[in-house]
C-alpha cells in the first residue's frame, strides 16, 4: 500500500525522531534513577532501603494499596454494572460523575477531602467528637486514594460490558441459570481480562499518587509517609541517594506493572489469533 | 405441547409494539412469525420465551398457563440472532451450559451429561469440534452449536431468532433444510421469527404474517401464497406488477390497453398480479389487449425473468416465464408481445377480491 509519506527518506527520519525522544525522555531518566540509587554503591543502596523511616513509608503504602484495590474493585463492577445493565434517570450523570477523579487535579482533591473530613471539617468536626482522625492519619490517604483510583475499573468494564449486551445472560436464563449462577459462570469470566487490566492500572496508581496524599498526610515522618512522600522529604533534605534509592522501588512496581500489562495484552492478541 | 396467545399486547412509552394479538399453535407445528423490523415479531416471541413481559393477555403452554412464569420455569429453547454463545467456554461446555444449572437433585452425573452433550454434537455433526471455542467456528457452526445449546434440556417449545439472519445464502439454504428434517424428528413446538419471505413459505407449516404490530395473516404457506388476505400480505410475499385504470362495464381501461374484469366494481380501480401470473402472446385475445415490450431478459435458474415496458404503465411488469415458452416465441430484446394476465388482485379496504382470467 502506498500512502503519504511513504518514501524511504521521510520514513527514516521520523523512526529516528520518535526513537531519539523516546530514548531522551523516556529511557534516560529510568536508568537515571537506578544510576543515582546506586551510586554509592549496593550496600549504602541496602542501608537506605532498611532505614526506619523508608520500611515505614513502604509499609503504609502497602496497606494503602491493598485495602484501596479489592475496594475499587467492589465499587467498580458495581459502578459498571449499574450504568449498563439498568436504565434510571441520571443514569447518564452517573456516567459522567464517574469521571471526575481523573478530570479533577489529585490537589484540589486532597483539599475537598481536608476541608470535608478535617477537625474543622463538616465531617471532620463530628468524627472529632467521637475521636476518630481521617485527616493527617492512614485512613484519610485511603480515602483521597480510592477517590483518585476509582475510575480505573468501572471505565475498564464498562465498554466491554455495553458491547456483551444482555444477550448472553439471557441466553443463560433461558438455561436455566439463577440470576447469581448467571453472572458467575457468563459475565465475569468474560470481563476477567479487563477486570484484571484494571486491576493493574489501579494498583500503579494507588502506589504512586502523590498529590492529593500529599496534602491529607501531614508529612509525620514514619507515621503518614507513602513511598511518594518519602521520596520527596528524602530529597528536601539532600539525601540524593536516599530519595532515588526510594524512587527506584516505585520504578521498579511501575516496570513490573507495565510488564503485566503486555503479558495480558501479549495474551488477549493471542487469543484472537486463534479465532 | 400447544400454545396459546391470546390477547396480547405491548407498548413501549408511547409506541404500540404490539396490538392484542391472539396466535394458537398445535402441537408440533414450525410456526414462521414474518414481518417487516419493527412489526411487532420479535418482541412477540420474546414475550412468549418471558425474556420480556406483556401489558395484557395471556399464554397457555398446553394446558399451563406460562404468562406469570419466569423464563427459567417456561421449558423453552431459545437461539438468539447473532448465536449468544458463551464465548469463554468450549463448544462442549456451552452444549452442557444447560445440564449443569439444573438444581443438584435433577443434575445427572457428569458422565450422563458428557454422553448427553456428545449425542447433541453428534446430531449437529459437531462432535469434532467438542474442545474448540466459538471464535474458532464458522457462522454456520456457531448456529448449531447455539442450536444444540438450545435443545440440550429437551424443551417443550424452541424459539428462534432470526436463526440465519446472519448467515450465507448457501449455508441458509443447507440449515433451513436441516432444522425442517430435525423438527420432523424431534416434534417439538417451534416458533420462528424471519424478515425473509422465502424463509417463512420453505420451512414454516403454517406463516404468521406481522406489520405494524398486529396479525395481518395467518395461513399455510401456499395459501398465503394464492389467497393473501390483503394488499400489504400480497405485496409483502413477492414481486408485484400494478395495473391502473378505469373499470366501466367490466371492462378495466387504460391508455391503449384493456382488459375485462368481470364482477369489478365501476370507477378507478389498481389490480396486482405476480410474475408468473403474466403470460405472452403474439396476438391480443378479446379479454385482454395488453401490448408490451421486452426490455430486459435474465435467465434465473428454471424460468426466464422479462422486464416489459408500455406507454400505459407507469412501472415495466415482471414476467417469469418458462425457457420452453420462452423459446417458443422466440423472444428477444424489443420484441412487442401482449400479455395476459391469467388472474388480477384487487384489494380493497374490506379484503381481498380476486378476478381469474382465460388465459387465450
Amino acid at each position: 500500500m502506498i500512502r503519504i509519506g511513504d518514501a524511504p527518506g521521510v520514513r527514516r527520519l521520523l523512526i529516528g525522531v520518535a526513537l531519539v525522544l523516546t530514548a531522551l525522555f523516556l529511557l534516560l531518566p529510568l536508568v537515571a534513577i537506578f544510576a543515582q540509587a546506586l551510586m554509592g554503591g549496593i550496600d549504602l543502596y541496602w542501608q537506605n532501603l532498611s532505614d526506619r523511616y523508608t520500611l515505614a513509608a513502604i509499609g503504609l503504602t502497602l496497606l494503602v494499596t491493598l485495602l484501596t484495590v479489592p475496594i475499587n474493585l467492589v465499587f467498580g463492577i458495581f459502578l459498571a454494572w449499574l450504568v449498563t445493565r439498568f436504565s434510571f434517570p441520571g443514569r447518564r450523570l452517573l456516567q459522567t460523575l464517574i469521571d471526575i477523579p481523573f478530570a479533577v487535579s489529585p490537589v484540589v482533591a486532597g483539599l475537598v477531602y481536608l476541608l470535608l473530613y478535617g477537625r474543622n471539617g463538616w465531617l471532620g468536626g463530628w468524627l472529632d467528637g467521637y475521636d476518630i482522625q481521617i485527616m493527617f492519619a492512614w485512613p484519610g490517604i485511603v480515602l483521597v486514594t480510592i477517590f483518585v483510583t476509582c475510575p480505573f475499573v468501572a471505565r475498564e468494564l464498562i465498554p466491554l460490558m455495553q458491547a456483551q449486551g444482555a444477550r448472553e445472560e439471557e441466553a443463560a436464563v433461558t438455561l436455566g441459570a439463577s440470576g447469581w449462577g448467571g453472572d458467575l459462570r457468563v459475565t465475569l469470566p468474560a470481563l476477567a481480562h479487563a477486570l484484571l487490566y484494571g486491576v493493574i492500572l489501579t494498583n500503579a496508581r494507588a502506589v504512586g499518587e502523590f498529590g492529593a496524599v500529599s496534602v491529607v498526610a501531614g508529612a509525620i515522618r514514619g507515621q503518614t509517609n507513602t513511598l511518594p512522600l518519602q521520596v520527596e522529604q528524602l530529597y528536601q533534605d539532600y539525601n540524593t541517594v536516599g530519595a532515588f534509592t526510594s524512587a527506584s522501588l516505585l520504578a521498579l512496581l511501575a516496570l513490573l506493572t507495565l510488564a503485566a500489562k503486555a503479558a495480558l495484552e501479549w495474551r488477549a492478541a493471542r487469543r484472537e489469533s486463534l479465532a | 405441547m400447544s400454545i396459546r396467545i391470546s390477547q396480547i399486547d405491548k407498548t413501549y412509552g408511547t409506541t404500540r409494539a404490539l396490538a392484542p394479538i391472539d396466535l394458537d399453535i398445535r402441537d408440533g407445528e414450525l410456526i414462521g412469525l414474518l414481518g417487516p423490523s419493527g412489526s411487532g415479531k420479535t418482541t412477540l416471541l420474546r414475550i412468549v420465551a418471558g425474556l420480556e413481559q406483556a401489558d395484557g393477555g395471556s399464554i397457555h403452554f398446553g394446558e399451563r398457563e406460562v404468562t406469570q412464569v419466569h423464563v427459567r420455569e417456561r421449558r423453552i429453547g431459545f437461539v438468539f440472532q447473532h448465536y449468544a454463545l458463551f464465548r469463554h467456554m468450549s463448544v462442549f461446555e456451552n452444549v452442557a451450559f444447560g445440564l449443569r444449572a439444573l438444581p443438584r437433585r435433577q443434575r445427572p452425573s457428569n458422565g450422563e451429561i458428557r454422553t448427553r452433550v456428545m449425542q447433541l454434537l453428534e446430531m449437529v455433526r459437531l462432535a469434532a469440534f467438542a474442545e474448540r471455542f466459538p471464535a474458532q467456528l464458522s457462522g454456520g457452526q456457531q448456529q448449531r452449536v447455539a442450536l444444540a445449546r438450545a435443545l440440550a434440556l429437551k424443551p417443550d417449545v424452541l424459539l428462534l431468532d432470526e436463526p440465519f439472519g446472519a448467515l450465507d445464502a448457501k449455508v441458509r439454504q443447507e440449515l433451513r433444510r436441516w432444522l425442517r428434517h430435525l423438527h420432523e424428528e424431534l416434534g417439538f413446538t417451534s416458533l420462528f421469527v424471519t424478515h425473509d419471505q422465502e424463509e417463512a413459505l420453505e420451512l414454516s407449516d403454517r406463516v404468521v404474517v406481522m406489520s405494524n404490530g398486529r396479525v395481518e395473516q395467518i395461513a399455510t404457506p401456499d395459501t398465503l401464497y394464492r389467497e393473501p388476505a390483503n394488499r400489504f400480505v400480497f405485496e409483502f410475499l413477492g414481486d408485484v406488477n400494478r395495473l391502473e385504470g378505469d373499470v366501466i362495464e367490466g371492462r378495466l381501461t387504460c391508455g391503449n390497453a384493456s382488459v375485462s374484469v368481470p364482477g369489478v366494481e365501476p370507477g378507478r380501480r389498481e389490480l396486482l398480479l405476480r410474475p408468473h401470473e403474466v403470460h405472452l402472446a403474439e396476438r391480443a385475445i378479446p379479454a385482454a389487449h395488453l401490448p408490451v415490450t421486452v426490455a430486459s431478459i435474465v435467465p434465473v435458474g428454471a424460468e426466464v425473468r422479462l422486464e416489459l415496458e408500455a406507454d400505459w404503465l407507469e412501472e415495466p411488469w415482471l414476467a417469469s416465464v418458462s425457457h420452453a415458452e420462452f423459446e417458443r416465441l422466440g423472444i428477444t430484446r424489443g420484441r412487442r408481445l401482449f400479455a395476459l394476465p391469467s388472474r388480477l388482485h384487487g384489494f380493497d379496504a374490506a379484503g381481498a377480491q380476486n378476478v381469474a382470467l382465460p388465459v387465450g
